[in-house]
């Protein structure tokens, strides 16, 4: 009786808990499984040099295992859900402002301090003391790369708004994008040469680790509470957007700087 | 002591976020979300985990693969041995592989795509595969870094492949179905992340370095932008096939499968 108890016991553990683990450690090892293999390749097969420090290289990739595990089990429980919540809230609160408001705090809040948009606005300001835009000194690169920060972070947040009132009036979304296509392409045409690079880069760089799943399920979760919107044609496209107008307004800055 | 390094830094990255989220809800929406607990140690965990994932990286893989860039992109490799010799893009062919390789396996690890492939599988109600998205996703990545050097190699303007790709985007968008368009466009933005970028800007600012007459800050550039436009291409390329798939092997027994579906 007690055998059977305990047996019972341990199957709802199991299923619960250890199972799912389980299978998530599996899909992690799955994720990571590429980049191992494609490195190990090179380094062995190609350039023919010994892989250097296997300990730490094995103790790393445990890290990335158990961290992508944890990360995507807390985007299940924290973020989705949060996301979602908002949207509900706002959207039952019916005011649109404070949504407006909110998306766009969102969009630049989240930029502005990002790790990667800072390392390619002070490239970006090394680019334009070598062409001669600036001056070559440490304070007008300074000033050039927070600008620049800024004008792209103002970009991401014009971006979230456009795209949250877009999934409110239903706007199909191809019209918007292919719209901005036109323009990025018309302003390259006007840009100074040397801000291409950056401006082009700047679209894919903008959207980190957390913002993606938070705006994801905001926007889904905006599409899921307005009764005549599809979820997959209405909530998907924010991130879209995010990627767009930062190169429309660095492309612009450009051309006024 | 690394660990609470980047802890530390992942924490202040998201510290403006939690500041947003906290205000309006407080503020503006004036209502503690259901199960609060519940997020905040979702919070957590994302935050750990995203630090545990970086510094495993940093220890065990960008050195590798940032060494691997310099070296598959130095002079010596590529046949440029003497001063002032000829550029040939088909000496490089073993970068191209390397680019495409490195692009696709860095995607499918990128945690941002991984969230939105999930929501994507959960929304569409288990029609778009999380994997084969990813997969999808991949491919696009590993094409545009590889074709991007290319570019750098042979120093062929940057616009005519973005604007090209642009073209290609806007037909693929009108012969495709109206679900997966918004879809597709998004993730072009999520595949250049945590993971992709330090390797990928390791891989142009090195190949820009080696070949004489290009300048990496000028020609490094760019890589970045062929990995969130070819994606578009190639999801939506994945979304056509897998359509013009089901339309042909559904002529006979496609009775069986609309009277299931509907």
């Amino acid at each position: 009786m007690l055998v059977r108890q305990a047996r019972t016991l341990w199957e709802k553990e199991y299923v619960q808990f250890l199972a799912p683990m389980a299978r998530q450690l599996l899909d992690s090892l799955r994720d990571l499984a590429p980049i191992v293999l494609v490195i190990a390749f090179f380094q062995i097969v190609v350039l023919r040099q010994p892989f250097p420090d296997l300990g730490n290289v094995a103790i790393g990739m445990v890290s990335v295992l158990v961290g992508l595990g944890l990360f995507i089990k807390g985007l299940e429980s924290g973020l989705f859900p949060l996301g979602e919540s908002l949207a509900r809230g706002f959207a039952s609160k019916g005011n649109l402002l404070a949504l407006l408001a909110f998306s766009f705090c969102l969009g630049f809040g989240t930029t502005v301090a990002e790790p990667a948009l800072i390392a390619i606005a002070g490239e970006a300001a090394d680019v334009a003391a070598e062409a001669g835009t600036i001056d070559d000194t440490d304070s007008a690169r300074g000033s050039y790369a927070m600008t620049l920060r800024l004008v792209v972070a103002v970009a991401v947040g014009i971006a979230i708004v456009v795209g949250v009132l877009r999934i409110l009036k239903g706007w199909p979304v191809h019209w918007l994008i292919i719209g901005g296509y036109v323009l990025v392409t018309l302003m390259t045409l006007l840009a100074p040469e040397e801000i291409i690079g950056v401006a082009y880069d700047s679209g894919g760089v903008t959207t980190s680790t957390i913002t993606v799943p938070l705006v994801t399920a905001l926007g889904v979760g905006l599409a899921m509470s307005i009764r005549s919107r599809n979820p997959m044609v209405d909530g998907f496209g924010l991130i879209a957007f995010a990627s767009l107008t930062p190169m429309i307004c660095v492309l612009g800055y450009g051309m006024v700087a | 002591m690394e660990l609470l390094n980047t802890l530390g830094s992942t924490f202040r990255d998201v510290l403006p976020i939690a500041a947003i989220l906290i205000f309006f809800q407080v503020a503006v929406l004036r209502r503690r979300p259901p199960n609060l607990r519940r997020i905040i140690g979702g919070f957590a965990l994302v935050l750990v985990g995203l630090a545990l994932f970086l510094i495993g990286l940093e220890q065990a893989l960008f050195p590798i693969g940032e060494t691997m860039a310099q070296q598959l992109t130095a002079p010596e490799r590529v046949g440029l041995g003497g001063a002032g010799g000829e550029v040939d893009w088909r000496n490089y062919w073993l970068v191209y592989v390397f680019a495409a390789a490195i692009g696709f396996a860095t995607t499918v690890a990128e945690p941002a795509l991984i969230a939105v492939a999930l929501k994507a599988e959960e929304v569409s109600g288990g029609s778009i595969k999380s994997w084969g998205l990813r997969l999808a996703v991949a491919v696009g990545v590993a094409v545009g870094v590889s074709l991007g050097c290319f570019r750098i190699v042979t120093g062929t303007p940057l616009p005519w492949y973005i604007i090209g790709a642009y073209v290609i985007v806007i037909v693929q968008t009108f012969r495709s179905a109206r679900t997966i368009v918004p879809l597709a466009y998004d993730s072009g933005g999520v595949t250049t992340s945590t993971v992709t970028v330090p390797v990928v800007a390791a891989l142009g600012l090195g190949l820009a370095g080696s070949i004489p007459g290009r300048s990496p800050l000028i020609d490094g550039f760019g890589l970045i932008a062929f990995a969130s436009v070819f994606p578009i291409m190639s999801v939506l390329a994945y979304a056509m096939a897998a359509s013009w798939w089901v339309e042909r092997r559904g002529q006979a027994p496609s009775s069986k499968n609309t009277s299931r579906g509907g």
